[in-house]
């Protein structure tokens, strides 16, 4: 019988400060390092998981003699996921608790699916990356900490896991800590929060563990951090997805800009700098979801109307006037490969910035970031799949961009194959791990 | 399905739902400006209606560049042809009809013993897209839906068969969204791909978004099969050992009449819906849709033959 029924609401605790609004999460970590198992506790202890899904999983787990629950049953949801017992693919999940919304991206261990890693961890604000306690620091552990400093993910969580299966051993939990911490310098992670946790029984995800740890749950760390990197104090930057000429008879002579404010504020009165093309004007009104509007901060889509009537369309990146993007036709920066068909040398491709595609051309190699030891190494050959290297690129034509650390919105592109058009790599505009900034 | 806590802002939006918002606006504005010829997959039910009101907004004041599309399976509740087609001309917009009937009666496809032709629908959205050129098309489905679906990009490349394969998905990097396809291959976008069913309604109530009335509580002749409440209609029903009872239901998800059923409820109002699904103890798909009960994968099956 299909009649809904009643369920306790979660009951928001008095105490807890404002509501802090959606994050967006990536979990990464080596395969069966509990990945999946961590994902279904925090839908389960959330109480996101509803009786259809927990009957569908119950008959799963049965079907394939489980005892109980396999919380990971639940997150993996491709057929060929199940057979192999192991994550093929991000996938999103969503769940909430009184305090916060989450998006989480599960994304896979294997090594082969690293670009999967790059893919959640883009858009991510936090990341967690799950340790084995009983194996310590791993190939990927040193891997997923490199993709999460290169992206800039604002915060990295270590949460150290199977604590159960060394008896909450206190020793042991200091001794990957001591590991963790060390890569997480090698890397360039200044700020980082480690978490003992076992996934199985719950204890240090959103219930407690034994009295010696010291700190939050997991859970309760991921509802405390801050939402998103506040990029409104920053300088504008708005890439013109569009331009709006309706040519009705409501609107005969209208032109607005449309695009989505990547950082910064931008005001009513304020001049902007379009580039490439250096034209400037001043912004004559803003046109939001609901009306005009007499400024809007990164993160809104709006349409901006200017004084003058310039030649700006998509492709083009308005700035403020006092501080404006860098224009260049050569970018370096680091690429991260996610191709299955490695790079050449002077490889033709198309670049996407923001929202302009051009031409261009992949010089030699420079340098490469050698997982292992954790470092940057003099080593000109070609890229193969889930590399990270530094390379500069031609481009045909001007583009209006910043370094990755200062803008991760107009310091981030795309490589595309011209041909297919597959996103051969990840691109990131200066580049920085574990050393000083490089800028373009 | 929990809920969204954090509090409005000006707009009326809570911060969330106003993120989302202008993410679903900027996917749209990337679809218009890359793409020649998008169309937007309007079926009359309310993921599609919200999308529908992200597009006008995206563009405006500009008319919508966008034909709809909706495969009618000829089971459809003709509470939702109605709406739809209200849509259509009170918004002065253009809509291509693909009926699955035509494709039953010239032989292209063959009723299923089961009566549910919701399988049915992939040959004709195919052969539609194929002789109407189009090479995007916006949908409404959203990650919290379906396992499958979780593992579904925002833009989705679709091979010359429509066919979806998670292995070799496009790795998707910040907000720079990436189109580029082979001739012959279409891309299917999924605008509101982070937001749950709750996200949707709350939006509904802030945006006074029209839906057609069996989302809300009504009376209705309904026979149960496989634990579902149906109507009858077209697809049969009821047979012999079901009876017709009159309840007071509403519909979670609209779709074809003979896998979609309707599920009690007082809940008359947006608010009340509301109310209703924070203390569901179901999914929508769990609650009312018998296709996906077909299989541990049945979404997924469905989206490698190129589903929706």
């Amino acid at each position: 019988m299909t009649v809904l029924t009643e369920r306790p609401a979660p009951t928001p605790d008095e105490n807890a400060p404002a509501a802090a609004g959606q994050l967006r999460l990536v979990v990464a970590g080596s395969v069966d390092d509990g990945k999946s198992t961590l994902v279904g506790r925090l839908l389960h202890d959330t109480k996101s998981i509803l009786a259809d899904q927990y009957d569908a999983l119950e008959h799963v787990s049965r079907n394939r003699g489980a005892d109980g629950f396999d919380l990971a049953l639940l997150t993996d949801g491709l057929r060929a996921e199940r057979e192999q017992g192991i994550t093929i693919d991000v996938a999103y999940r969503y769940f909430a608790t009184p305090r916060r919304s989450f998006v989480l991206a599960d994304t896979p261990g294997h090594v082969q699916y690293t670009r999967n890693t790059v893919t959640g961890a883009s858009t991510a604000d936090a990341a967690v990356i799950l340790v084995d306690v009983r194996n310590g620091v791993s190939v990927q552990t040193r891997r997923h900490a490199a993709v999460m400093s290169l992206l800039r993910v604002p915060h990295v969580v270590f949460a150290v896991n199977k604590m159960d299966a060394v008896e909450w051993d206190q020793a042991r939990f200091d001794e990957v800590v001591a590991d963790v911490r060390r890569v997480a310098k090698r890397v360039g992670l200044d700020q980082i929060e480690v978490v003992p946790v076992s996934a199985l029984t719950g204890e240090g995800v959103a219930a407690p563990g034994p009295d010696w740890v010291e700190g939050p749950t997991l859970l309760s760390l991921l509802e405390q951090l801050p939402a998103r990197r506040s990029l409104t104090d920053e300088a504008l930057r708005f890439a013109v997805q569009l331009v709006l000429r309706p040519r009705t008879d409501d609107h005969p002579d209208y032109r607005g800009l449309a695009g989505r404010v990547g950082s910064g504020t931008v005001r009513v009165g304020d001049e902007v700098v379009a580039q490439p093309s250096g034209l400037r004007s001043t912004v004559a009104a803003i046109d939001g979801p609901r009306g005009e509007q007499a400024e809007a901060t990164a993160g809104q889509s709006v349409t901006l109307r200017l004084a003058d009537e310039l030649d700006v369309a998509r492709g083009e990146v308005l700035s403020s006037a006092q501080d404006q993007a860098g224009v260049v036709r050569v970018i370096e920066g680091v690429l991260c490969w996610l191709s299955e068909d490695a790079g050449r040398d002077r490889q033709r491709v198309l670049v996407k910035v923001g929202t302009r595609v051009t031409r261009g051309l992949i010089g030699p190699v420079e340098e490469r970031w050698h997982v292992d030891d954790q470092r940057w190494d003099r080593d000109a050959a070609p890229l193969e799949l889930n590399d990270i290297g530094r390379v500069t690129i031609q481009l045909a034509d001007p583009v209006a961009v910043d370094g990755y650390a200062q803008h991760r919105h107009t310091g981030g592109f795309l490589v595309i194959d011209p041909d297919s058009g597959v996103t051969l790599a990840a691109g990131m505009a200066g580049g920085h791990l574990g050393e000083p900034q490089l800028m373009i | 399905m929990t809920a969204t806590t954090d509090a409005p802002d000006v707009t009326g939006l809570s911060p969330t739902l106003a993120d989302l918002e202008a993410e679903a606006i900027e996917i749209i504005r990337e679809v218009v400006a890359e793409f020649d010829r998008p169309a937007l997959l309007f079926s009359g039910g309310k993921d599609s209606a919200v999308l529908l009101h992200l597009a006008r907004k995206a563009v405006w004041p500009a008319p919508l560049p966008i034909t709809l599309l909706h495969v009618d399976t000829g089971h459809n509740l003709p509470e939702v042809l109605r709406f739809r087609d209200q849509v259509v001309a009170d918004g002065n917009l253009r809509i291509e009809v693909a009926h699955v009937e035509e494709w039953i009666a010239d032989g292209r496809l063959k009723e299923r013993p089961d009566g549910t032709r919701n399988p049915l629908q992939t040959v004709p959205l195919l052969d539609t897209i194929a002789a109407q050129k189009f090479d995007a098309l916006l949908g409404g489905a959203r990650r919290d839906e379906d396992r499958a679906r979780a593992k579904e990009r925002i833009f989705s490349v679709r091979d010359a068969f429509g066919g979806w394969d998670p292995r070799r998905q496009r790795p998707e990097l910040w907000n720079i969204y990436n189109g580029r396809h082979a001739p012959g291959e279409h891309t299917r976008v999924f605008p509101i791909s982070n937001w749950t069913e709750l996200d949707i309604w709350a939006y509904i109530e802030a945006e006074n978004v029209p839906l057609p009335d069996i989302y809300y509580a009504h009376e209705r002749d309904v026979f149960l099969r496989d634990g579902m409440l149906l109507t009858p209609g077209p697809w049969g029903g009821p047979r012999d050992g079901e009876t017709l009872e009159r309840k007071t239901v509403r519909y979670r998800t609209v779709g074809d009449g003979s896998c979609t059923g309707a599920v009690e409820s007082d809940a008359s109002d947006v608010r009340t819906v509301i109310a209703e699904i924070t203390v569901s103890r179901l999914t929508e798909r769990g609650a009312t849709r018998a296709d996906d009960r077909l299989s541990e994968a049945a979404m997924e099956d469905r989206k490698r033959e190129g589903y929706f």
